[in-house]
């Protein structure tokens, strides 16, 4: 059983090539002069010169990692392990470690004595910044891990994460955090209990 | 000697225009490509500046440049004024004591609006030469510079068993004829050398009409040979030659299919090459170049009497450069890149700059034999005559004359360029046996048919 293919049906003009090249050429001379001629905000122009312009992230951009600071400057980070127990490419490396026993934080949280990140294993899913009860880790950075020819850069220490400021050039965030002994503070010790 | 001298002169001006604008091509063909494509484009190759430097070129250079113009506006309305003034109180031939005619102040005006019209252009491309980097980047006119300094580098790689001799000289056939073909073109009208003792008397003054002038007559054609034409076909022919050399030297089995192909698509398209302006020769009565831009300066341009053998020539001599869409001789996806697939660093180079010179050559053919060559509409050889339009005639010495003749030409040929680096970018490739049907079965046919007809209405009208 043959099966009737139906040819494309072309007018004359189609046919004869030419006035379809014309159109063409039309299209492709107006384009021109539209981008070479017009204002820079009428032209359309798909590319930027990457290392001089540089295109707008969008606002939720997943950028380097940051460890947000406390009023103090010290990380707000409490090492409960949560962001390296969600992580699915196992990047976060996190030492806890117990304040002394006279800071008024002793017995009610702990810190990062060693927060490691290896950027060349994170896939930048966000995922930590969920899992992150305390709003000390985040990606609001908008800019990438920089380039380097030494896998060693890419190993991301405490100072590093703490050094590398938000969009908004600060180091806390609008989240305020109470500390042991402000008005807004639970009350909380080790004590008394939860 | 004056001869000698002329001549030698006359072919460093085309080789200096020809080798100056084929290197500029392949940026404007990258380009214009990338314009039409919503691309950025090759504009990044620069030299880097000091701010200092880029500051001042970018602001009071740019600012010079536009005063300059707006000095040229004035001194432009100034002369304007004097001539009107000149020619309400004495009339249109009034000649004053000092000599001086209405025709010299509009003269004169006209130049303050050529000077006025080259400093605004200077001040823009001054202020757009230097990039935000602050680098000169001349909108990336120096990638040209920078590809050829790339391929100078590149090693000159030769396929162990390729005919070397063949393979070494194969790129030189494909270039001269594109350079010689230039040889017969006429770039300009006759240019009046004064007689012994003072060579400018004639150059600085108004020359009047088909006058007879002491002294020497050169014309702006590097070699005035009597087959004309014929010429170009000839030197074209051996074209051919270098292509297929290129593609047979190779010892690849790519170049010499893509030799085989370019070999016969230029042997099939020089035919209907010449067939195709064999009605403009019936029309002109003549081969030589030069009598057919008179021919068309006393009656109208070509392309008016001979609508049909325009198309058909656009179309072959595309074919025969081997351009897009007839580039199936160097076709990527079936034979990677033709007859110069073998060839590396400036021996690629000289193919690429003898395809790019080919383009000027059949640019200024077409401008030659259709669009009047260098002539300017109303310009004659002492200047615009406007006489039946305005009332008065615009006298010129006869360098600017001469100058206005060869900027002109030259603008001729940049738009036919531009067209066919546009026509590049647009069509899809033909496929070959298209390629073929298109040269025997259609563009032969079409051109015979308009040689019978113009001989007929030739015939017909006398």
């Amino acid at each position: 059983m043959a099966y009737k293919i139906s040819k494309p049906k072309r007018s004359l003009g189609e046919q004869s090539y030419f006035p379809e090249a014309a159109k063409g050429l039309a299209l492709t001379i107006g384009r021109f002069f539209k981008n070479t001629f017009s204002k820079e905000e009428n032209k359309i122009i798909a590319t930027v010169r990457y290392p001089d312009e540089v295109r707008d992230y969008p606002e939720r951009f997943r950028g380097v990692h940051r460890l947000t600071h406390r009023m103090d400057g010290s990380p707000r980070c409490v090492a409960c392990l949560c962001c390296s127990t969600a992580c699915p490419a196992q990047c976060i490396y996190i030492e806890p470690a117990e304040y002394e026993p006279d800071d008024p934080r002793y017995g009610y949280e702990r810190y990062p004595k060693v927060f490691v990140i290896d950027e060349l294993r994170c896939i930048f899913c966000g995922y930590c910044v969920e899992a992150c009860p305390c709003d000390a880790i985040r990606m609001d950075t908008g800019v990438h891990v920089p380039a380097s020819t030494e896998r060693d850069h890419f190993i991301f220490d405490k100072e590093t994460l703490m050094s590398i400021p938000g969009k908004d050039g600060t180091y806390v965030t609008e989240n305020p955090r109470p500390e042991p002994g402000d008005p807004g503070h639970p009350g909380i010790t080790r004590e008394q209990g939860h | 000697m004056l001869l000698f001298v002329s001549t030698l002169l006359k072919i460093g001006f085309v080789l200096a225009i020809l080798l100056g604008i084929a290197p500029v091509l392949v940026w404007v063909e990258r380009r214009q490509s990338s314009m039409m494509q919503d691309r950025v484009g090759p504009v990044r190759a620069g030299i880097p500046l000091p701010a200092t430097l880029a500051d001042i070129i970018r602001g009071p250079l740019a600012w010079g440049a536009k005063a300059v113009a707006y000095g040229g506006l004035a001194f432009a309305v100034l002369a304007l004024l004097g001539g009107l003034y000149f020619w309400a109180t004495l009339g249109l031939s009034g000649v004053s004591e000092s000599g001086m005619t209405s025709g010299v102040y509009f003269g004169l005006a006209v130049l303050g609006v050529a000077i006025a019209a080259f400093h605004f252009a200077a001040s823009w491309v001054v202020k757009h030469a230097v990039d935000s980097r602050n680098e000169l980047t001349l909108f990336g006119l120096l990638h040209p510079a920078v590809d050829s300094l790339k391929m100078f580098w590149k090693e000159d790689f030769v396929p162990p068993r390729a005919d070397k001799f063949l393979f070494h000289i194969a790129p030189i056939i494909a270039l001269i004829p594109a350079l010689a073909t230039y040889a017969v073109i006429p770039f300009g009208p006759d240019l009046h050398w004064g007689p012994e003792g003072e060579p400018f008397k004639w150059l600085f003054s108004v020359v009047p009409e088909g006058a007879a002038l002491a002294g020497e007559t050169i014309p702006l054609q590097v070699a005035n040979i009597n087959v004309g034409i014929l010429f170009v076909f000839a030197v074209a022919g051996t074209g051919i030659v270098g292509a297929a050399i290129a593609g047979y030297s190779s010892d690849n089995k790519y170049a010499l299919l893509g030799g085989l192909r370019a070999a016969s698509q230029m042997v099939s398209y020089e035919v209907t090459l010449g067939l195709t302006l064999v009605g403009c020769f019936m029309i002109y009565g003549t081969l030589l170049l030069d009598e057919m831009v008179v021919w068309q300066q006393e009656h109208v341009w070509g392309f008016l009497v001979q609508p049909l053998a325009l198309i058909l020539f656009f179309f072959a001599s595309i074919a025969e450069m081997k351009r897009v869409p007839f580039d199936a001789p160097e076709g990527e996806s079936e034979i990677v890149a033709g007859y110069f697939l073998e060839y590396s660093g400036f021996k690629f180079g000289m193919f690429m700059t003898g395809e790019f010179l080919e383009h000027l050559v059949s640019s200024s053919l077409i401008v030659t034999l259709f669009f009047g060559g260098y002539d300017v509409p109303l310009l004659h050889s002492d200047g615009f005559h406007l006489g039946d339009w305005l009332g008065f005639d615009i006298l010129l010495p006869h360098i600017a004359v001469i100058a206005i003749s060869i900027v002109v030409f030259l603008l001729k040929m940049g738009v036919f360029v531009f067209l066919q680096i546009q026509v590049r970018w647009t069509l899809p490739r033909f496929r070959y046996d298209q390629i073929m049907q298109l040269c025997w079965k259609i563009i032969l046919p079409l051109s015979l048919a308009n040689i019978l007809v113009t001989g007929v209405l030739i015939l017909a009208i006398g």
